[in-house]
């Protein structure tokens, strides 16, 4: 992409995000939406500047980030591990299949409950839902990677001598990788909706906390921001991901060829 | 101890068949016996899709035959041939990997250390000549740059035997014949048992010892040889115009075009 095209692009981005709000406060000034339901943008705006500024936000969000960081980095291990296994051992791939189906097919979020007996209602229970979530995510990634392995080279590999260890670190495991990385920018927003929906069933901290505090007495401004707060922070983490998937993955040719100037 | 007569290489009987869906099987290979001397450069020439590389699949150990045996320096070969190295067709270097760390990895693999093992590829790069791209990662090289890390690959572990699937058949005709100049140079210097498969006449007559034709799939087989007697070392863009080389080819494509001609006749039907 050109530069210039590039800042035509964020341009175009900004315009849509200033006119968004706009219209939003606009509409809710003139009353046509109201705003005991639809919040105030100004009032939101302070609301978040409140949270900040007395520094309160800080031990829910650290809370929240933490239990998403966790989910996700146990979950995405997990989801490698199970899936390099399985796709290694075919025949136990195949007596588990119908079981992994079933269990990606239930509507995990249910689990939230019973979770919150299982782990208490400390970080544990947010961080398990976050993991039930991310796990199959990244599971079903590196079982295709693996199997889409080029025959070619791994029969060069095998026959210049190596073994099943080797075959693991220089083959499968950076084979799946790349298919990781695609599926990590799913697993980020995933860990978060098990950290908040885990907060907003059953915690006394949180993002998810207060947002179940605000609703609680209708105050939809401080709902706003909260979604609005976790939003900015799901967006850093895949910023994140995207960085650590240029370092791992510099050995991808770029999809396209791009001049500069 | 290897006498002079015991084949580096010999197929036996080999017949190889591949279950066609509800079929009969597929019978690729039927019933081949091959020898290749120590230090002999044979090329395999045959029609598309005769089955020449499930020949080499089979030597290689990659690929069992259904019947017959693989007689490797005249022991029967069982699972992966340690002593051969094979130059794919397609691209076989690791995407994920350096220039460097390509050709090094076979040595890793073997246990040598680190160090030495860096030792030994860039000595090999720049016998490829390709000294000052250690760092690249394949997908920055271009086709011939990929050919000769290949190529380092596969001689850096030393390996009596080298089996090459139409190596160059993707290159194009200029960069195919320094390939193939280069291959001469590195097969000269130290002289190892090669089954060189192409569908490519010239490329077999300049390149060989011996030219063996396949007939046409199904249930391939060799249908003749013939002897390459032209002096090495050879300039292949030189020894293509000379008379003994343009009467031999004159020959062996009187047998390989009835092939051929059987080959698109199957394929019609």
């Amino acid at each position: 992409m050109h530069e210039r095209e590039q800042g035509s692009v964020l341009h175009w981005q900004v315009l849509l995000l200033v006119g968004g709000i706009a219209a939003w406060w606009g509409l809710v000034a003139i009353d046509i939406l109201p705003r005991f339901f639809f919040g105030d943008p100004a009032a939101v705006l302070s609301r978040l500047y409140r949270w900040f500024s007395s520094g309160s936000i800080w031990r829910h969000l650290g809370h929240t980030l933490l239990e998403t960081i966790l989910g996700f980095m146990i979950g995405t291990v997990a989801g490698l591990g199970m899936g390099l296994w399985l796709a290694l051992s075919p025949t136990l791939a195949r007596v588990l299949d119908p079981f992994i189906k079933a269990a990606n097919s239930m509507p995990r979020l249910i689990f939230a409950p019973i979770f919150a007996l299982w782990f208490g209602l400390g970080i544990w229970s947010k961080v398990a839902l976050g993991v039930t979530l991310v796990f199959f995510v990244v599971f079903f990634n590196v079982f295709q990677g693996v199997r889409e392995v080029s025959p070619v080279v791994l029969a060069n590999v095998r026959l210049m001598g190596a073994n099943r260890k080797q075959l693991m670190r220089w083959v499968y495991l950076p084979s799946a990788t790349s298919w990781v990385f695609s599926s990590l920018h799913n697993a980020v927003g995933l860990a978060f909706v098990g950290a908040v929906i885990g907060e907003y069933l059953g915690s006394a901290r949180g993002v998810g906390y207060l947002i179940l505090q605000a609703e609680g007495v209708f105050d939809i401004d401080s709902v706003i921001a909260g979604i609005l707060l976790l939003t900015v922070f799901a967006l850093l983490l895949d910023i994140a991901v995207t960085k650590a998937e240029r370092r791992l993955l510099r050995w991808q040719a770029p999809s396209q060829a791009r001049t500069v100037g | 101890m290897q006498s002079e007569l015991t084949p580096a290489v010999e197929l036996r009987g080999v017949t190889c068949r591949f279950a066609a869906g509800r079929g009969p099987a597929y019978v690729a290979v039927d019933d081949v016996n091959l020898r290749v001397a120590p230090a002999e450069f044979v090329a395999v020439v045959g029609p598309t899709g005769c089955g020449k590389s499930t020949l080499l699949n089979v030597a290689s150990g990659l690929l069992r035959p259904s019947t017959g045996e693989v007689l490797i320096h005249g022991e029967p070969l069982a699972g992966l041939n340690r002593k051969a190295a094979y130059l794919f067709q397609a691209d076989a270097l690791m995407p994920w990997r350096t220039a460097l760390d390509n050709i090094a990895a076979g040595l890793l693999f073997r246990g040598v250390a680190k160090a030495e093992a860096e030792a030994g590829a860039r000595d090999w790069l720049g016998r490829v000549g390709l000294r000052a791209h250690a760092d690249r990662y394949p997908h920055q090289m271009s086709g011939g740059m990929r050919k000769r890390v290949g190529l380092a690959q596969a001689l850096i572990l030393d390996p009596p035997i080298l089996l090459m699937d139409e190596p160059f058949s993707a290159l194009d005709v200029q960069t195919r014949e320094l390939m193939e100049d280069e291959l001469l140079r590195l097969w000269l210097a130290d002289r190892k048992s090669v089954i060189f498969v192409t569908h490519d006449l010239e490329e077999a007559i300049a390149l060989a010892d011996r030219v063996v034709v396949l007939a046409a799939g199904p249930g391939t087989r060799p249908v003749a040889e013939f002897a390459v007697d032209l002096p090495r070392p050879r300039e292949v863009s030189e020894v293509r115009l000379t008379q003994p080389f343009l009467e031999l080819h004159k020959a062996i494509w009187q047998v390989l075009k009835t092939e051929v001609m059987r080959s698109h006749a199957h394929a019609r039907a």
